[in-house]
């Protein structure tokens, strides 16, 4: 906990890999957040017109 | 009639009582006009949602109001115990913990509804100033977050303060916000900045309560059929 964090280099991208980990596990919660049922839902909407 | 009863004897209801008041420059009479039009109670606190809300994308937001409530409560009890106390303390320890991670969480779950908005276009059909408002609260929130991490009371808060003076004062803004003063840091931190982001959160939620949720794409009113 009290040294520098380990760093992704590539280019001229430069993150720390807790950042880029936290970045990761955003964006798997967004696409688990889309993909996962809602609870109570178990028809998707109508749609207009339908 | 009395003056208790409205027409018909019933009781006067909001729309009675608008129109009793003759026409009139007050400003108490145009303020409640517009809360009685564009804020009905059903508005402020429905009983139910759109059926399109029922995805944990939705959740987001709420989420991040509720890491906010966390980060308030932590900040009172930090602010009223003392620096000595969340630096020494087993109990001040916790706290001091509690207040960073609930911040953090804040941020994660702020982003998450922001991209949740922006790529379901939550500014369409009267929402653009829903959207601003939101992208004003996540502007305070990064100065917020700034300002505590200078009120720390230990080495890294001298170090991103000594760090950021001179980037502070390249923007010109290093006159008045001057992050090497520690008490204009933390008045900053512990009371206007808190104030302003709530302020602000409270105006989002009630500019969502007066619109409802933005429709997804491809199901809006005029649209074609999907």
């Amino acid at each position: 906990m009290n040294a520098p964090a380990p760093y992704f280099h590539w280019g001229f991208i430069l993150i720390s890999l807790p950042n880029l980990a936290l970045i990761g596990a955003m964006v798997g919660l967004f696409v688990v957040a889309l993909l996962l049922p809602f609870p109570g839902r178990r028809q998707r909407y109508p749609r207009r017109g339908k | 009639m009395t003056e208790e009863q409205g027409p018909a004897g019933r009781s006067p209801t909001a729309d009675d009582l608008a129109a009793a008041v003759p026409s009139t420059r007050s400003w108490t009479v145009t303020v409640r006009r517009l809360l009685t039009e564009r804020l009905p109670l059903e508005h402020v606190l429905p009983d139910h949602e759109p059926v399109f809300v029922g995805s944990w994308v939705y959740v987001f937001g709420v989420v991040a109001i509720a890491a906010l409530v966390w980060v308030i409560v932590s900040g009172v009890i930090l602010a009223f115990m003392g620096p000595q106390w969340w630096h020494v303390s087993p109990q001040g320890r916790f706290a001091n913990s509690l207040h960073f991670w609930s911040v953090q969480l804040f941020f994660v779950f702020m982003v998450l509804h922001l991209w949740g908005q922006y790529f379901g276009a939550g500014w369409r059909h009267g929402r653009a100033g829903t959207w601003m408002v939101g992208v004003v609260v996540f502007l305070a929130s990064i100065v917020t977050a700034f300002t505590g991490y200078l009120a720390q009371q230990n080495f890294a808060s001298q170090w991103i303060a000594i760090n950021a003076k001179d980037g502070i004062n390249a923007t010109g803004a290093g006159a008045f916000f001057n992050v090497l003063n520690f008490g204009q840091m933390y008045g900053l931190h512990v009371m206007l900045l808190p104030a302003l982001v709530t302020a602000l959160v409270v105006i989002h939620v009630l500019q969502v309560r007066m619109r409802g949720v933005v429709r997804p794409i491809g199901d809006e009113p005029g649209g074609p059929p999907q």
